[in-house]
């Protein structure tokens, strides 16, 4: 049975990851946060060898990485996403090689496992961090993404700005990687959130469809599997996709 | 020295970051090369407070990449100072909008709103402004025309009471009644809050009747004067490198 903290945590984690997933889709990063989430493994796998939190190792990867992808958005977008996808299946590669058999497997896939006290409060405190820097900031975003130019005329100080929410989107997917893994975090950002864009009308309505559907996937993915003794983390993009497929067949307002 | 006009204006008196007291905005040697391309050379000018100045010049003369280097988007040499306490407005040429972006143009209008720190009842009496309905910003920007959109483009530029509007081509794709009644609210609002503004446009006829000075790219060097002067038969000739006629009001 899933402990509350661990849900707790788990749900406030899916929140931060339909806000945060809601920026990444209408900024088309859809594939490049793919790749990001992928840099977390060499650090897991390094984490491990030297005997550290795994998480720790993860997070600091994957800060390595945003530093490097908000270095490429300076160069055109087509670079980016040329060496954003060398770069990080190399990074994928490289961890692969560096952890090995069941540490692999749970690295890539997501183990639950019991958390101290500590991982929870650390957990949920980062998770509310990420939720409010990108409700407070959602102003300065919604102009960059539609112009860089009007947002820096509008006096948004745009490179920090998306340094910031690369930030938010690394600690998001570090905080997913206990139960959803390398491969799948990505995916908790941005199905809930390429759902909502489908069904809303405007930027309240997106925000609220996004948290809200990867809330229930996480909440109902935990519960089925509890019933099932299935691992956690597949369920729970099961269940998201599925809301994404049966979205489709909903005609947009 | 720059590749001033015919007319250069007269020496402000010089100032460590903000120009004399009667310009808006002081522009000396400035320098735009992308790679090994130089679009704009040592170009210098300056636009007095509350006037209007038109950029003329062909296609790829580097009217939209001034604009650019004067809002800060790309690398530049030489110095822009724009006047202490400028508060900008920018419309943008056009912008690549994603059809199906879940976002309203309430929303859009709100952001603004909100950076610029003015209560949301301003976000009506901007679209009030430029004759767009409640109703049409209700919607996704997305669904917008092109002219409907140009308009909520504007709105997000007359929010927060800006001093110094920029504007490239501002009335493209708004229809030709439209065109003008846009223009008229512009020359307006400048009348009544002594806006600052520069414009870059091919219409040729407005530009004679609104713009103080003209400044025209697309020949070297550039050159910068008031309409009466840079909008002559042989002028016109020489920047755009071909006769160009245009109805002159009066």
């Amino acid at each position: 049975m899933t402990s509350i903290p661990a849900l707790a945590l788990s749900v406030s984690t899916a929140a931060a990851a339909g806000l945060v997933g809601c920026f990444a889709v209408m900024r088309r990063m859809t594939l490049a946060s793919d790749a990001i989430s992928h840099v977390a493994l060499p650090g897991i796998g390094i984490a491990i060898a030297f005997r550290i939190h795994p998480l720790l190792g993860g997070l600091a990867a994957l800060l390595v990485g945003t530093l490097l992808v908000w270095a490429l958005e300076e160069r055109t977008r087509m670079a980016t996403e040329t060496v954003i996808g060398v770069v990080f299946s190399t990074a994928l590669a490289i961890g692969a090689l560096l952890a090995s058999g069941e540490d692999l497997i749970d690295a890539l896939l997501g183990a639950p496992r019991a958390l101290g006290p500590w991982e929870v409060a650390l957990g949920i405190g980062a998770a509310l961090a990420v939720a409010a820097f990108v409700l407070s900031q959602r102003h300065r975003l919604v102009v960059a993404l539609v112009s860089t130019d009007l947002a820096r005329t509008s006096g948004v100080d745009v490179r920090r700005l998306s340094l910031m929410f690369l930030v938010a989107f690394a600690v998001t997917v570090a905080l997913g990687l206990r139960y959803l893994g390398v491969l799948l975090m990505g995916s908790l950002i941005i199905i809930p959130a390429a759902t909502a864009k489908h069904l809303a009308r405007d930027l309240h309505a997106m925000l609220a469809v996004a948290v809200s559907l990867a809330v229930g996937a996480t909440v109902v993915g935990e519960l089925i599997a509890d019933r099932l003794h299935r691992p956690t983390g597949p369920l729970i993009i099961v269940v998201a996709a599925a809301a994404f497929f049966a979205s489709l067949l909903v005609r947009r307002p | 020295m720059g590749r001033k006009g015919r007319k250069p204006p007269p020496t402000p008196a010089r100032g460590i970051c903000s120009p004399a007291v009667n310009h808006a905005l002081e522009v000396e040697h400035l320098s735009v090369a992308f790679g090994r391309t130089a679009v704009l050379r040592d170009l210098s000018f300056r636009v007095a407070r509350g006037s209007t100045l038109a950029v003329i010049g062909p296609n790829g003369a580097g009217k939209t990449v001034l604009f650019r280097a004067l809002i800060g988007a790309i690398p530049y040499q030489g110095t822009v100072r724009w006047a202490s306490g400028t508060r900008l407005g920018y419309v943008p040429q056009k912008l690549d909008i994603e059809r199906d972006l879940p976002l309203t143009g309430d929303d859009f209008l709100a952001a603004k709103a909100a950076l610029a720190s003015v209560p949301h009842a301003d976000v009506l009496r901007s679209l009030a402004l430029v004759a767009l309905a409640p109703e049409v910003a209700a919607r996704p920007i997305g669904a917008l025309s092109g002219g409907q959109f140009q308009r909520l483009l504007l709105a997000f530029a007359l929010l927060g009471s800006p001093t110094a509007l920029l504007f490239d081509e501002p009335t493209a794709g708004v229809d030709e009644p439209g065109e003008e009644r846009l223009y008229e609210t512009i020359h307006r609002l400048q009348e009544e809050r002594g806006l600052t503004l520069m414009l870059i446009s091919h219409e040729l006829s407005l530009v004679s009747r609104y713009a103080t000075d003209v400044l025209c790219l697309g020949r070297e060097p550039a050159c910068f004067g008031p309409p009466d002067e840079i909008l002559t038969p042989a002028l016109l000739e020489q920047i755009y490198g071909a006769p160009l006629k245009y109805h002159r009001h009066t």
